[in-house]
């Protein structure tokens, strides 16, 4: 896990890129998934269909992957059961709280040059760095 | 911003389902669906993978122009309006938040967009994370509005 293809990262990144104007250039729309999920949960049907829409969308693109870029999607989620349990509580409540995650803060946020999303970003990068390593000391 | 919530345009919905799917091909392209790769971005203390570092900047390589040309507009192409975000403060809440989401983030290496793509993956631990984060999306909204 440690190798890393500069390539793949990047060129990933510019899909995404494209992605987040794509939605906000033609429909007006912050491409955030925390705040999109948030509309889908809460807002009454005929004004949530299309953060569904979207989310549904998420999972083909995922599922596409395999025939577009020749490759298994590799994901290793090798802890115990309830750490997912713990973080996705703090992931869904926190996002919330916090109007963002990586999407609406560290991309369309960034992107936007907006002074929350900047302070957002910064602080959930270092608390996950944090986190992820007194887990690591802790674990030796 | 209610008024073109309401019903979806067709137009539109090419362009939700466009969006949505790049966006999951992007994230599997740049390994950001593999939580082994977020951590190893969180393993400051080395080795450190700059996956996502990379990822960031290429996103932003394209949003930071579009976003910016999107300031000359009067109207987005295919809506009557822009809806960005009012707030401009940095309140507790934002901060709080922040923090919360990154003990999470720091703790599985998942976030909301690859949550739902590694879904693909059918490992049953992804599943558990997405209904767990649907449940803490919900009691923020739903039961506790207020904070």
């Amino acid at each position: 896990m440690t190798e890393f293809s500069f390539l793949n990262a990047f060129s990933g990144g510019i899909v995404i890129g494209f992605a987040v104007i794509l939605m906000f250039l033609c429909n007006g729309r912050i491409t955030g998934i925390s705040g999109i999920v948030g509309g889908m949960l809460t807002k009454q049907k005929e004004q949530s269909s299309w953060q569904l829409i979207f989310i549904l969308s998420l999972l083909v693109g995922g599922a596409l992957y395999p025939w577009v870029w020749g490759q298994d999607l590799a994901v290793e989620v090798s802890s115990p059961w309830y750490v997912y349990v713990i973080a996705g509580l703090l992931v869904g409540y926190g996002t919330r709280m916090g109007s963002g995650c990586t999407s609406g803060h560290g991309i369309c946020g960034l992107a936007r040059f907006s002074p929350r999303s900047m302070v957002a970003t910064v602080t959930f990068i270092v608390v996950a760095a944090i986190t992820h390593t007194i887990i690591k000391l802790l674990a030796g | 911003m209610t008024e073109h919530s309401k019903s979806i345009d067709f137009k539109n919905l090419l362009i939700i389902i466009a969006s949505g799917i790049l966006f999951g091909l992007g994230l599997g392209i740049s390994e950001m669906v593999n939580p082994a790769r977020v951590l190893g971005f969180l393993n400051v203390l080395g080795p450190w993978d700059p996956t996502l570092l990379l990822v960031m900047a290429g996103a932003l390589t394209v949003a930071i122009p579009g976003f910016q040309y999107a300031r000359l507009m009067h109207k987005p192409f295919l809506a009557v309006s822009f809806n960005t975000p009012t707030k401009k403060d940095l309140d507790k809440k934002l901060i709080s938040g922040a923090i919360l989401f990154g003990m999470g983030w720091g703790l599985a290496g998942i976030c909301p967009g690859p949550a739902f793509v590694a879904l693909n993956s059918l490992e049953s631990n992804v599943a558990i994370f997405v209904v767990a984060m649907l449940a803490g999306v919900l009691v923020h909204d739903k039961l506790l509005p207020g904070s």
